[in-house]
């Protein structure tokens, strides 16, 4: 049957010869298109439901030793910012360091850095894993964030936990600021620390407080962290994704 | 391939080798594979290092680093480090042209990442997405297997495949192909590498991914040190994406050299020709 092979050969070398083509060059207009976009993101939710069905609610992220403690705890993003306010409170100490809490709760309040620190605390060695795919393990002490929540009394409506941050992220004013639903915030491991390795928090990794989401990736874990609200939906603050990295385009839920 | 499905006969010379969701599942799986292998390809120009421990910074170097320098002219030149040996890869590890044609700093070239510009994010969304594609595929290949007795009656090594070995060895080091009714059958060869990328790399590679997840591993608090730990687990995963790599080459050339037209067509028709059984050698 040469004929008919011939043709189906042909129609065989152009549907290879057009799928090369779409691989190649159709992927990066694909990855521009709303319609492909909003298909691709379907998958962050399939992985949220599927992690959140899978893990317990109280499920431990990994701790570990003394012995496997990384011997720098390395900065990335911001390692000092550059906001007048923010340098003024560090020349200091952070004597005057003020966290305020708020928004859905029924019992506003603001904390020092002594006040938080009066607070029980808790003391884990856990594993930081950036999204770039590099990990470093440290030795976090700081108040559980329940601890917190607690004292101020979350309205039952409040959904997502947001830190607003001091670092400036550009020229324009944006500052970084991250959020949790309130799963993460209750979770027995989520912390705001105030000192890694033994010593107080150092600036490059986020002093005063930083927050730990042991279960999640970095980008999740807020570093110089002002202020605190309690709020019920994300779209209408900033970028509207529910942080600075979710604005430019990466998963409100880091898991993964 | 059913042995028993011999309504063609060797007379007419034509048989139906794939059942279609063997096609399908196939098909889908290459497509899910490439976008896989690229996106994952520039996730890991994030951080072209890997590891082995608990962490990237366990006080061990890592084994493998791209990275690009300025050479003793001042020229950069793009430089891969395995295991404490450095090589010049330049033009293609470390430093290779980006989307505009000039040098640039990367872990792999643009041309076989996706997207091909440094965006982790979408090569993230693109990986994900792609992931459960491939999840839900093989979770769809397993049950049709088993439930087909395609497993079990097509690549399932008989005491006659294993006594074949040997020769089945020098057949493909040779390039000699089955003929006959001898090519209605995968050889041991066939069957070993398809059931190894089944059931051990496939799983593995999901596995390791799994344990990349700073979710999954808190399921049961140290069940990644099993494999090392999580950078360990990243390695193994970049490892054995490039271990399916290479039996995807081996695949396609098997596949070309052994009548490219025929095998192209059975995967996509169903419709595979057998030569005339001239040839005894099998």
């Amino acid at each position: 049957m040469p004929s008919q092979g011939n043709g189906r050969r042909q129609f065989l070398l152009r549907a290879l010869a057009a799928g090369g083509t779409l691989l190649l060059s159709g992927c990066d207009q694909l990855s521009r298109s709303g319609w492909f976009t909003r298909m691709l993101d379907s998958a962050e939710k399939l992985t949220f439901g599927a992690q959140r069905l899978l893990l317990p609610r109280k499920a431990m992220a990994q701790e570990f030793t003394a012995a496997d403690l990384s011997p720098d705890f390395r900065s990335n993003g911001t390692s000092n910012p550059a906001d007048p306010l923010y340098q003024a409170l560090a020349s200091n100490q952070f004597a005057d360091y003020r966290l305020q809490v708020g928004g859905l709760v029924a019992q506003p309040r603001t904390y020092s850095l002594d006040d938080l620190k009066a607070l029980p605390s808790r003391t884990q060695i856990t594993r930081h894993d950036c999204v770039e795919g590099w990990s470093a393990i440290g030795k976090w002490k700081g108040v559980p964030l329940s601890r917190v929540l607690e004292q101020v009394q979350p309205h039952p409506s409040a959904r997502y936990v947001v830190f607003y941050c001091a670092d400036p992220m550009d020229d324009v004013g944006t500052r970084y600021y991250e959020s949790i639903d309130m799963e993460d915030a209750w979770h027995a491991q989520t912390l705001l620390a105030y000192e890694l390795n033994d010593v107080p928090l150092p600036i490059k990794n986020g002093a005063p407080i930083r927050v730990r989401v042991e279960r999640q990736l970095g980008y999740k874990m807020a570093k110089y962290v002002m202020q605190i609200a309690l709020v019920d939906r994300l779209d209408t603050i900033a970028g509207g994704k529910g942080g600075y990295w979710e604005d430019q385009g990466y998963e409100w839920y880091a898991g993964i | 391939m059913p042995p028993h499905d011999t309504a063609a006969g060797v007379q007419t010379g034509w048989y139906r080798r794939h059942a279609w969701p063997v096609r399908l599942l196939h098909w889908v799986n290459v497509l899910a594979f490439i976008v896989l292998l690229m996106s994952g390809l520039q996730i890991f120009n994030a951080h072209p290092a890997l590891n082995w421990g608990k962490s990237s910074y366990n006080g061990r170097p890592p084994i493998l680093h791209m990275a690009a320098r300025m050479d003793a002219q001042g020229n950069p030149k793009g430089v891969t480090r395995i295991l404490g040996h450095e090589f010049d890869t330049t033009g293609v590890l470390g430093l290779s042209a980006g989307m505009d044609g000039l040098p640039v700093q990367r872990g792999f070239p643009a041309w076989i990442t996706l997207p091909g510009g440094q965006w982790l994010a979408m090569a993230r969304r693109w990986h994900f997405f792609f992931a459960w594609v491939l999840v839900i595929n093989g979770l769809a290949y397993l049950a049709y297997t088993l439930a087909s007795r395609h497993l079990m009656r097509d690549l399932t090594p008989t005491r006659t495949d294993w006594r074949s070995i040997g020769r089945s060895i020098k057949d493909h080091l040779l390039l000699r192909h089955a003929r006959g009714e001898a090519a209605r059958r995968y050889n041991i060869l066939q069957k070993l590498a398809y059931l190894g990328v089944i059931f051990v790399l496939f799983p593995l590679l999901i596995l390791m991914g799994w344990a990349m997840s700073p979710g999954l591993d808190s399921l049961v608090p140290g069940w990644i040190d099993v494999f090392g730990g999580r950078q360990s687990a990243r390695t193994l995963h970049f490892l054995v994406a490039w271990a399916l790599v290479a039996f995807v080459f081996i695949h396609v050339f098997e596949v070309i050299v052994s009548g490219f037209w025929n095998n192209l067509r059975s995967m996509l028709t169903g419709r595979y020709r057998i030569a005339a059984d001239e040839d005894k050698h099998a």
